[in-house]
């Protein structure tokens, strides 16, 4: 069972009086319990299950100015006792730092609203088993799938956030996560792709054999690949890949990048970063989202923030520290964006595969190619050429490379949005980027 | 070292009785046990930005039938926590019939010394040399606009259980010192990191004022990178330079060679044993033993000392990276190669210091060769597609070749190739092989490990490089 908020509580204000007894002038403590069980199917049989239930505390002790950070898993009381006296010993000696502060108390939230991200459904293993069963069923129904692999995940989780300004609140939220990875073989090649579902309610989640048969699909299509040419070209982002776009963004924006003078955004208020048809928006209170939240990690009301309005940088991501950096106020950010996406675009799926001649469709990247301080982007991709709005062939072993202040200005968007994660974008077109291949 | 038993109700005959009566009729799994301390501390912006202490303590339970892995954790360590995660494995392994295998190789080799890093080292000195960092770097260049150092210190102790009672045990220290410096000149912005680390004390790291020796490379790199030009895009000639470069082998060999891919055939690798897969003079090994370095261990995870494995033999593929439950299934032995993160993960087969070994050219031989080409010195991290074979690694310190001469620094790029294929491709291989100064943390199915690399320089013939320029 889930512990409950009376239990969070309780450990949660022990370790708020331990730290104001032992000369802390604030503090602040996270409790957290969270249980999820697995099970995992390989080519139609069991391959694993596993359970984990876990507990965490962290804790920040201030003195005056000067703070320090402990965290443990332990939650014994004579455990809590030693490394609160630790914490506190750490933060005597380390340095002042002007900008150390809990969050203004006008700043917390105040209201708890129900978004409904916890269902208390349990989803029984032997269910689990059930449908993963269906799920591979369909995955394998083609002879060129050689292997599938599946997992079904349930998760609870609880917590309590309290500081010694008086904020005390936290909420359950539950998670059912259904994913399935396929490989495929043919005389030329082996491909794997894969696909997946993740939901705050049970109900919610996909059909077990569309997950599969999306899954077979997507690897079938990949195999006997080609290379090509190096050139410029424009190209399609799939859904999957096009959300990331919106996380590098995310990055960029961070309070902490922008006053550590990190970032390519830096003092790009009030400035063109897109094209001026394109609009971002953070919204907190989507009921059941998965990015949805009351109030962020410190305790901060999060309210919906347009980022982008008609390309132009309105807001930054800003938590308490680096607002105080920059003479901010937080804006509920720190732990970052809720459910961000971008507005729909004007131009439908279909539409958007004929506006070229002739373009590379990316379904796949790999690498680790972004730099946000240049803006530098380059990953290794896979994806199809299109010509005439139509599915040619497979590619791969290929590289796409630009900078995120020229591919920012030129995407086009589709108007396919859909919420299904906590960060959503349409499907993108940007135009002229270098693909280096053969 | 820790004793699990001393704060529960739990005793060492109840846990011997609860693990040999769950795993009674598995074909293998064990209890494991861990307690890790660590410690990170931060300086950035000019100011000590955080420091965190962090304690954990937990359980992993695990009970093998066949092919199936049961997994339960927690990290409440009492009789009841035990006995209900005794009943979860049970649950899952429901009609078995298995023998469990008690064979488990032993070592009284120790790879590094039961110290506790953070203790070794006063927090006062710790912060004493990040701000030393912080005044050296940017006293030393104008340019300079952001200076990041950090330590992170650990100390993790495991025990092991097995059914009938037999225990192993182990002390892991591990530490890492990390300077990033941002540069700032006629408008551009560029950094250059750099780290040290393996697992002995925070000084035998940092003597004789070595923290400005790690200072100096992060802002060369920096500063090389200030001066760079586009990168070429397309299929060329490669130099790759010795050490930390050898991520190229880790993602483009390595993770194919991992036991589990291979198992369950989804590895580009797998039906290729025995076959050349390199050019001769390629050797390469996956060596858990090297003192005091990241990814060496004196066991692993499930207890199994490590060895150094080999992986290619003058081109030909040799052997895989093996963990209990995977060999047992291939009808092998382990290899020492069993990992987990910590006690919440299930183990899998990893690598330890995957070493290409030196052959006997010179890195000027193999730029003096190259008409157009690169050549690349230093990485961030790469990935790899164990099915299709493609692999990535993104340079953070390249340079053109023109003529057989080192032209202009380039800006970072993705490099992509083909495992299976890559290292046919390799047509010298030089006599300096150097490990890497201990960075590196290795990720698979969501669980990190430390990892070591290594290799001489090498000329690969055709590779493509994911430049914008055409």
């Amino acid at each position: 069972m889930i512990k409950d908020q009376e239990f969070l509580k309780s450990k949660a204000s022990y370790c708020l009086d331990l730290a104001k007894k032992m000369g802390a002038t604030d503090a602040s403590v996270t409790v957290g319990h969270s249980i999820s069980e697995t099970v995992n199917f390989r080519n139609k049989s069991l391959d694993a299950s596993d359970r984990s239930d876990g507990l965490a505390l962290s804790i920040e002790t201030y003195l005056g100015k000067r703070r320090s950070s402990i965290s443990s898993s332990n939650l014994l009381d004579e455990n809590i006792k030693t490394l609160i006296e630790k914490c506190f010993e750490t933060t005597k000696i380390t340095p002042e730092d002007e900008f150390n502060s809990l969050p203004d108390k006008n700043l917390l939230a105040k209201q708890i609203s129900n978004l409904n991200l916890y269902d208390e459904t349990r989803f029984e293993n032997e269910k689990k088993i059930k449908y993963l069963k269906d799920l591979e069923e369909s995955a394998s129904s083609d002879n060129q799938i050689i292997n599938t692999e599946s997992s079904f995940t349930e998760n609870k989780s609880n917590f309590i956030l309290a500081n010694s300004e008086g904020f005390c609140d936290g909420y359950k939220t539950s998670s059912f996560t259904a994913s399935c990875v396929t490989v495929a073989k043919d005389e030329n090649s082996m491909e794997r792709d894969y696909e997946f579902s993740s939901k705050r309610h049970l109900s919610d989640i996909k059909q077990a054999t569309d997950l599969g048969n999306k899954a077979a699909n997507e690897t079938i299509r990949k195999l006997s690949p080609n290379k090509i040419g190096s050139e410029k070209i424009s190209i399609i982002f799939d859904k999957r890949i096009s959300k990331g776009m919106l996380s590098a963004f995310a990055s960029a924006i961070s309070a902490s990048a922008i006053s550590r003078g990190t970032s390519f955004l830096k003092d790009k208020i009030d400035q063109q970063v897109f094209a001026n048809s394109i609009n971002v928006i953070d919204k907190p209170d989507i009921i059941k989202g998965m990015g949805s939240q009351n109030f962020d990690s410190e305790g901060v009301n999060s309210n919906t923030l347009q980022l982008i309005e008609n390309g132009i940088l309105k807001n930054y991501l800003v938590d308490t520290y680096n607002g105080k950096k920059l003479n901010l106020k937080s804006n509920g950010r720190s732990g970052g964006t809720t459910n961000l996406y971008f507005e729909n675009g004007n131009i439908s799926y279909k539409d958007l595969l004929k506006k070229n001649s002739r373009c590379l469709y990316i379904t796949e990247t790999i690498g680790h190619g972004s730099n946000l301080v240049t803006g530098d982007y380059s990953v290794g991709a896979t994806g199809f050429l299109v010509e005439n709005g139509e599915f040619k062939y497979p590619v791969n072993e290929i590289t796409i490379a630009g900078n995120f202040k020229d591919m920012f200005k030129n995407i086009i968007l589709a108007n396919d949005l859909e919420f299904e994660y906590s960060i959503n974008s349409p499907t993108m077109m940007i135009e002229g980027m270098t693909v280096a291949g053969k | 070292m820790s004793n699990f038993f001393n704060k529960s109700d739990l005793t060492r005959q109840d846990t011997d009785k609860i693990v040999s009566e769950t795993l009674k009729n598995c074909d293998d799994g064990e209890l494991y046990l861990e307690e890790s301390k660590s410690e990170s501390i931060l300086l950035d912006d000019n100011k000590i930005k955080s420091s965190n202490y962090s304690s954990d303590l937990g359980f992993g339970f695990r009970a093998i039938s066949d092919e199936v892995v049961a997994y339960s954790y927690s990290n409440e360590i009492s009789k009841d926590s035990l006995k209900s995660s005794s009943e979860n494995l049970k649950s899952t392994l429901k009609s078995i019939k298995g023998t469990y295998n008690h064979e488990i190789p032993k070592t009284n080799k120790k790879l590094y010394e039961d110290i506790n890093p953070i203790e070794q080292k006063t927090l006062k000195s710790k912060l004493e040399i990040l701000n030393k960092v912080n005044d050296f770097l940017r006293k030393k260049d104008g340019s300079v606009k952001q200076v990041t150092a950090s330590f992170a210190g650990e100390q993790k102790s495991i025990e092991i259980i097995r059914s009938g009672g037999e225990v192993i045990t182990d002390v892991r220290p591990l530490i890492r010192f990390n300077v990033s410096v941002m540069l700032e000149k006629n408008g551009r912005k560029e950094t250059g990191v750099y780290g040290i680390g393996g697992r002995q004390s925070y000084d035998d790291y940092l003597k004789n004022d070595n923290w400005k020796n790690v200072c100096e490379e992060a802002l060369r790199i920096a500063s090389v990178n200030l001066e760079s030009k586009p990168a070429p895009a397309g299929e060329m000639k490669v130099v790759l330079g010795p050490g930390w470069p050898a991520i190229l082998i880790h993602e483009a060999i390595g993770h194919g060679l991992e036991g589990d891919f291979n198992r369950k055939k989804t590895s580009a690798f797998h039906n290729l044993m025995g076959q050349k897969v390199a050019s001769e003079g390629v050797t390469i090994v996956d060596d858990g033993t090297i003192d005091n370095r990241r990814g060496s261990l004196t066991i692993d995870d499930e207890g199994t000392p490590t060895e150094r494995t080999v992986l290619i033999e003058k081109g030909i593929l040799k052997g895989f990276m093996q963990d209990r439950h995977n060999a047992r299934l291939m009808n092998t032995k382990s290899t020492g190669s069993g990992r987990r993160e910590n006690y919440r993960h299930i183990v899998l087969p990893r690598m330890r210091n995957t070493m290409m070994l030196s052959g006997n050219q010179t890195q000027d031989e193999m730029i003096k060769s190259v008409d157009k080409g690169i050549f690349a010195v230093s990485f961030g991290g790469g990935q790899v597609d164990i099915t299709s074979g493609k692999f990535v690694f993104n340079c953070t310190e390249a340079y053109e070749i023109n003529n057989g001469k080192i032209g202009s620094p380039i800006k970072g790029a993705t490099l992509i190739g083909d495992g299976p294929s890559i290292l046919k491709e390799v047509s010298m291989v030089g006599n300096d092989m150097m490990m890497d100064p201990g960075i590196g943390t290795c990720g698979k199915a969501g669980q990190g490990v430390p990892v070591g690399v290594a290799q001489p320089s090498i000329l690969i013939d055709k590779m493509t490089v994911g430049g914008t320029k055409l």
